[in-house]
């Protein structure tokens, strides 16, 4: 079944089109990797989909339901899907166990006893039980950024968008990230992330779409389009940031 | 620390400290005034804390107002920029005269005539534009990814403002509005101008006996009893509150 369904999407700053009649189908339990250089429109994807950008143009459809539509709840879609920012994005007023519960106890009214039970099975999921009353400025980047994921998959979304999720994280921490993603993956969790990660991608993705000027210009399984691209630029780009020489 | 003792060293051998000691720092006077100012003083403070809540709320109100997004805010943010720049450019004197003089002398029926109930309207009026721009600052200083992640939680734009974005803004404006609190308070002594007696007339009319000014020393030095705990509490609490400075992540 396709969860999120991308037809034609345009969105531009001004004059700076960044995404450009780009289509993209996601179907439940797939991992899609978005690849590309910085400016690409990969993140800016990334944020139209959770409608924290709004699309020029094109319909944009989870689970069947056009989203971009105007008459939509955007706070009810939103909440169907979790979003991680390369920049964690904790409240640094709140601690760990409050970043987590604030969305059950706010948006899905869940009682306070139960969203704090959740969470604390979220953050025993993510390997931090013992953290549960610290503050996010106290956590190393890679437990911060453990933090949002388990703070956006704790009201169950549908969808997770990961954003850059391992970039601003030290070498030695992104392993931590990486390792939770996988046991999501085979959990069946359907994700749309965009990383620098080329070997993780290979690894998790099912599709890994390589952008470029706002547009899909290669689609496919992760051994065709990271092992032989087609696409003069694919194959540039990959060079670059593998350190390989062009084929 | 050995600049204020030859400070007061050479304030004190100048050939003119008797008489000044006397006129200003005179201990049966001060003893003698201090019932008089220090019942002035009980206004000065219940002046500062109601009007001190009303501008909090008022002035937080005003910078909401001030940063909503959206063409249909506009009449509302229109209000707020207006509302600011009048008031901040008033002299919180005239707004006084004006109200506590002026409009009672309309003499329309059912409006107070209370000196206080005026004054202490001009205070908040005044004072809340000061404040709303505080408070802005405090809000826009929270940075626009702290409301992404709000909002991609599922939080509605109110919801959003009142978990997430205001909690930050007022930790990190607290010391400036403290500064706020600190001043209002003493301009609290210029509702004396309609007629009430605070801590400052009080002064005044005892001086106006004998020409001695100790009493202004002594509600001086009320003032600073009563500010300097005030700030080292604020402090205190926004500590215990984990406030560490600028705060924030991104």
């Amino acid at each position: 079944m396709t969860l999120l369904s991308i037809r034609h999407v345009r969105k531009a700053f001004g004059l700076n089109v960044v995404l450009d009649d780009l289509s993209l189908d996601v179907e439940q339990g797939q991992c899609v990797a978005l690849i590309g250089a910085s400016g690409s429109g990969k993140s800016t994807l990334l944020r139209c989909v959770s409608l924290l950008e709004v699309i020029d143009d094109g319909v944009i459809e989870l689970e069947g339901e056009d989203i971009t539509d105007p008459r939509v709840d955007t706070d009810a879609v939103r909440a169907r899907m979790g979003i991680v920012f390369q920049a964690y994005n904790l409240f640094p007023h709140l601690s760990v166990i409050d970043n987590i519960t604030l969305a059950p106890l706010r948006v899905h009214k869940v009682p306070r006893a139960r969203a704090e039970a959740h969470a604390r099975a979220m953050l025993d999921r993510v390997g931090l039980a013992d953290r549960a009353t610290a503050r996010p400025d106290d956590l190393s980047g890679g437990q911060q950024q453990r933090v949002a994921i388990a703070r956006a998959l704790v009201s169950s979304p549908s969808l997770l968008l990961l954003d850059e999720v391992t970039s601003a994280l030290d070498p030695e921490l992104v392993g931590e990230v990486l390792d939770l993603l996988r046991d999501l993956r085979a959990d069946g969790m359907t994700m749309v992330l965009s990383t620098h990660e080329m070997g993780f991608a290979r690894e998790v993705a099912d599709t890994v779409c390589f952008l470029d000027g706002g547009r899909i210009l290669e689609q496919g399984p992760p051994a065709q389009v990271l092992g032989a691209p087609q696409e003069g630029r694919t194959q540039t780009f990959l060079a670059r940031v593998l350190g390989r020489p062009r084929p | 620390m050995a600049l204020v003792a030859v400070v007061v060293l050479a304030v004190v051998s100048s050939p003119g400290w008797p008489r000044v000691q006397q006129t200003f720092f005179d201990p049966a006077k001060a003893w003698s005034s201090l019932p008089a100012v220090a019942l002035g003083l009980w206004l000065n403070v219940r002046v500062m804390i109601v009007c001190g809540i009303l501008i909090g709320v008022f002035g937080l109100l005003l910078a909401v107002m001030r940063t909503l997004r959206g063409p249909v805010f506009f009449p509302l943010r229109m209000f707020s920029a207006a509302y600011t720049d009048l008031f901040r450019g008033l002299p919180v004197l005239l707004v006084l005269l004006l109200l506590g003089i002026g409009v009672p002398a309309l003499r329309q029926q059912g409006v107070p005539k209370d000196p206080l109930f005026w004054g202490g309207t001009a205070l908040v009026l005044s004072y809340s534009a000061y404040v709303a721009e505080v408070f802005r600052a405090g809000i826009e200083s929270v940075h626009p990814s702290q409301r992404a992640a709000a909002r991609s939680l599922g939080l509605t734009n109110a919801q959003t403002l009142r978990f997430v974005v205001l909690p930050q803004a007022v930790r990190r404006v607290l010391p400036p509005l403290m500064n706020d609190l600190v001043s209002l308070q003493k301009d609290s002594g210029l509702i004396s101008v309609l007629g009430v007696v605070d801590a400052i007339y009080a002064a005044r009319i005892e001086t106006a006996s004998d020409f001695n000014y100790t009493p202004y020393v002594v509600a001086g030095l009320l003032f600073l009893c009563l500010t300097i705990p005030m700030v080292r509490f604020t402090d205190w609490f926004a500590r215990k509150q984990g406030f560490h400075g600028a705060g924030g992540i991104v």
